[in-house]
């Protein structure tokens, strides 16, 4: 046989590999923080304040990355980072995942008035900037690790809404469905049984992919100085802080931006890899 | 008839819209912890001053009578008067949106650009290392959201080599002779292309930072349809007679090529808008974004009111814009 999908897949297949390589380090390093880092990530040492990394001149072997304006350890915040990075991606992004896709589900299947109370929910949630929103938020419930991932989930369940129903009036519309209902099985079985596994495939990509955006909402949350608190090692803190001393210390604001960077494109290109392996034209 | 049934519903799904998100933040900024009223007064104020000044805003009233002064004077034009900033909510939002909006109308321009170019390079050398190489571009351009893009600008452009501006909207410096708030359309109007330069070389960077994903996604979804346009016999047909390739993919393919990615932009530029909040923020540009972020800081309640209807009206507008472009574009739905 000759056609293009050897090559695809190979291709698939690196990305899948690459991306689920670096998320499983990072997710090691956050399991293991308090036994690979190798400073208190919050121990400050004003007197070792904004060494730079360790091939520059004037560094000190001890902090391999660096230090920040109060001495603090680069390297250890980021290790120490990962943990609620990855917590906030885990819990929000299947929390969204969850309550998104259950509506969504409810309202391509049943349609009727239920599809027209969620779709106009979806539509007045759509007015709003997420950003401005997941700020308003935070400024109800106040700041830590449980407002946001509340924030994030009522901001973002839209996302899989949208797809989902849409997904779900697909599927309803398919000679399955029909057979089933002629067969005489009830309505709630045939959603649980028959239209939620083929939507599945969307739901797992779309799960990544706002477990990337979880990370990207505490960064951004962070930087407005309304994450979890203002010394919990956060790597949108630590943006934020570098942010602030770029002319001085590039390298405080450089490497977590390095690692949030790889960490987002893993989560997406991990997601995008899983939908073409269930794609059952590609296999 | 039929037109103009459609049109009535859009517009009230449209108002319900609306009245939804006003009922939505309405109640959910008065859940906000944290007096506005102590937090404008001096620490050595009196009881008495804070009492005062909290009926004068209305605010020791029921939510449900606040929600009423409140709806009776939109619809009298009167947005209330902002706490922190002790002057008219409307016009304090209508000053800062023309730079919002320049700002967004920019990063639109540079995302068509770019993405359009890219489009067109990957179907010129389509199953080349060139395409593969678009190919990588769009998916990195589309995972990776606006915010690290700017930061990312902020370090490479600001920083290592500072070529452009990382912060404000003007140089204070110059000598600023605006009547409006449409600071590079009037900069234009006027001729003073020194001040039209310099406003350029600030919005530069955020405005990038906001086209980069909107880039990647027209780029791939025009290169998309061009690419099947490429295989139609009318394509086929002008090859043969002769056409060169790049007459084929401009003249014959494009056209029919471009609709799909039309309404996409449309919808797309809606969260571009919303992305300018943050972006605003990390460029201190001076917009309406920016001032949001202030108002929920000083918990200013009628400002905060004032910009989240300002940004759902825009919103909706440019979706009733999108649908009535693509149903005067599209053939199919014109004789509908």
């Amino acid at each position: 046989m000759l056609d293009g999908r050897g090559s695809i897949k190979r291709r698939l297949g690196a990305r899948l590999w690459l991306s689920g390589t670096w998320l499983g380090v990072m997710a090691l390093l956050a399991l293991f923080a308090p036994l690979i880092s190798p400073h208190d990530p919050l121990a400050q040492d004003l007197f070792a304040g904004r060494l730079p990394p360790f091939w520059a001149s004037g560094s000190d072997p001890a902090y391999l990355l660096g230090t920040d304006s109060l001495g603090r350890d680069v390297l250890s915040r980021l290790i120490h980072g990962a943990r609620i990075a990855f917590s906030v991606a885990l819990i929000a992004g299947l929390a969204t995942a969850i309550v998104g896709s259950l509506l969504g589900l409810l309202a391509g299947y049943m349609r009727g008035w239920v599809d027209v109370v969620i779709s106009r929910l979806v539509d007045i949630w759509m007015a709003f900037p997420p950003v401005l929103f997941a700020i308003l938020l935070i400024a109800v419930l106040g700041t830590g690790l449980t407002s946001i991932i509340i924030a994030i989930v009522v901001i973002d369940w839209t996302r899989f809404c949208r797809v989902v129903r849409a997904e779900a009036m697909n599927q309803s519309a398919m000679d399955y469905v029909s057979s089933a209902i002629v067969a005489g099985r009830p309505r709630r079985d045939i959603l649980w049984r028959e239209i939620l596994p083929n939507v599945l495939p969307t739901i797992v990509a779309l799960s990544t992919l706002e477990m990337g955006i979880a990370v990207i909402v505490e960064a951004i949350l962070s930087f407005v100085n309304l994450s979890i608190s203002t010394d919990a090692p956060t790597w949108g803190g630590m943006i934020a802080e570098g942010r602030t001393s770029i002319y001085q210390a590039w390298w405080v604001l450089a490497f977590p931006l390095a690692v949030l960077f790889l960490t987002v494109l893993s989560f997406s290109q991990f997601g995008e890899g899983l939908k073409d392996r269930f794609d059952p034209v590609l296999r | 008839m039929k037109l103009l049934r459609a049109i009535l519903l859009r517009l009230a799904t449209m108002s319900v819209t609306l009245i939804g998100a006003a009922v939505v933040v309405f109640f959910v900024i008065r859940v906000v912890p944290g007096n506005p009223i102590a937090m404008m007064l001096p620490p050595g104020a009196s009881e008495e001053d804070i009492a005062r000044l909290t009926a004068h805003y209305g605010l020791d009233k029921t939510i449900l009578e606040q929600f009423w002064i409140w709806l009776t004077g939109v619809f009298h034009g009167d947005f209330g008067t902002s706490i922190s900033l002790r002057q008219p909510v409307m016009p304090l939002v209508l000053g800062r949106l023309p730079a919002t909006l320049e700002l967004a109308i920019f990063a639109l321009v540079i995302a068509v650009v770019i993405g359009g170019a890219m489009a067109l390079t990957g179907v010129r050398h389509r199953e080349t290392r060139t395409e593969t190489a678009v190919d990588v571009a769009n998916g990195v351009g589309l995972s990776i959201p606006d915010f690290l893009w700017a930061l990312i600008l902020i370090v490479l452009f600001g920083v290592l080599m500072p070529v452009f501006h990382i912060s404000g909207r003007i140089s204070p410096s110059l000598d600023l002779p605006f009547v409006t708030q449409f600071y590079v359309f009037e900069s234009i109007a006027r001729l003073r292309f020194d001040l039209w330069w310099d406003l350029l070389k600030h919005m530069f960077m955020p405005a990038l930072a906001l086209a980069i994903p909107l880039a990647a996604i027209i780029s791939q979804l025009l290169k998309q349809s061009l690419k099947e346009t490429m295989h139609l016999d009318y394509v086929t047909l002008s090859r043969t007679k002769g056409y060169s390739e790049n007459h084929v993919i401009l003249s014959e393919a494009l056209p029919n090529a471009v609709l799909p990615t039309l309404t996409l932009i449309g919808v797309q530029f809606t969260f571009l808008i919303g992305g300018t909040v943050i972006i605003e923020r990390l460029f201190s540009y001076e917009g309406l974004g920016n001032m949001a972020i202030d108002a929920v800081i000083n918990r200013d309640l009628p400002l905060i009111q004032g910009i989240v209807i300002v940004f759902a009206l825009l919103f909706t507008i440019i979706n009733l814009v999108v649908d009535m472009t693509y149903a005067l574009l599209n053939p199919r739905l014109r004789h509908a």
